[in-house]
């Protein structure tokens, strides 16, 4: 568990990193290269970004295939499942994120 | 034609010529002197003379992708980058094969430009996440996808200089 916590956690390489767009080929000029960076994207991006890449199941194949979160990814198709919009969607995204995180971290081995 | 330092300065029969060719490269010399009431042989001289100095790069066909099955959207992207970056960017965008124009330009800022050509949107999409956003220095995309082509040409010859006055 330990292990696999702290490999979620890990920054990615700038190519594996997730870009925030609000359209096809959009760029808002945000990207998150880490679960960390990207609770904190998430926070501010434009709403339009969150509901473009969540109806594409851009979140969920990242968090999944790149960063090895199957669980969290579980948790956002559920939010795109229940069809969450707008403001709401981007506090239930903080929410599922910033809680996964608090247990990913008090699970992965201390950096001391 | 005359060659002034790099320039080559042509004159109007170089230009007869060239509008000739920009619409039918296929025309022979003859067929070309035709046209123009000019001896074949001037017409061989002065094309053999521009190919020579790179005047006329290249001819090459123009595919009508549609005819023959082929599916493609193309888009117009401009990117805004770090300033430090903008060459950098455009000379690595030309190395796509999606990629089938890279300019740079000005307006409020230095932008790069590109024309890109795509199976369909979800190939498009997929191109610029993966291969232009992470380039180093970009900072923002804007997309645009062609609807339909009203006109696409390349360089036309101006017009004489005489229709130009009034």
């Amino acid at each position: 568990m330990t292990v696999s916590a702290a490999r979620i956690l890990r920054s990615v390489p700038r190519e594996e990193a997730f870009y925030f767009f609000t359209s096809i080929g959009n760029y808002t000029g945000q990207s998150a290269a880490s679960l960390d960076e990207f609770l904190q994207k998430i926070k501010d991006v434009n709403i339009k970004s969150l509901e473009f890449h969540l109806y594409r199941e851009d979140f969920e194949r990242w968090i999944d295939q790149t960063l090895g979160d199957a669980k969290l990814a579980e948790e956002i198709k559920d939010l795109r499942n229940m069809k969450v919009v707008g403001n709401a969607l981007r506090d239930r995204l903080y929410f599922a994120v910033s809680r996964r995180l608090k247990d990913l971290k008090s699970a992965a081995p201390s950096s001391k | 034609m005359k060659i002034k330092g790099q320039v080559a300065i042509l004159d109007d029969l170089d230009w007869q010529i060239l509008q000739v060719l920009q619409e039918n490269a296929k025309l022979t010399y003859a067929e070309i002197g035709n046209k123009l009431h000019m001896p074949q042989s001037t017409v061989y001289d002065r094309i053999h003379t521009m190919e020579e100095h790179k005047v006329i790069k290249k001819y090459e066909a123009v595919i009508d992708t549609e005819k023959i099955g082929i599916q493609q959207i193309t888009a117009l992207i401009t990117i805004t980058a770090d300033m430090k970056e903008t060459e950098n960017i455009a000379k690595k965008l030309t190395g796509f094969s999606q990629v089938i124009g890279v300019y740079t330009a000005f307006s409020e800022e230095i932008i790069v430009a590109a024309k890109v050509i795509a199976k369909d949107q979800v190939a498009l999409h997929s191109f610029i996440a993966k291969s232009i956003a992470p380039l180093p220095g970009v900072l923002r995309i804007r997309t645009s996808i062609i609807t339909k082509k009203y006109k696409e040409e390349n360089f036309q010859p101006p017009p004489k200089e005489k229709a130009l006055k009034r």
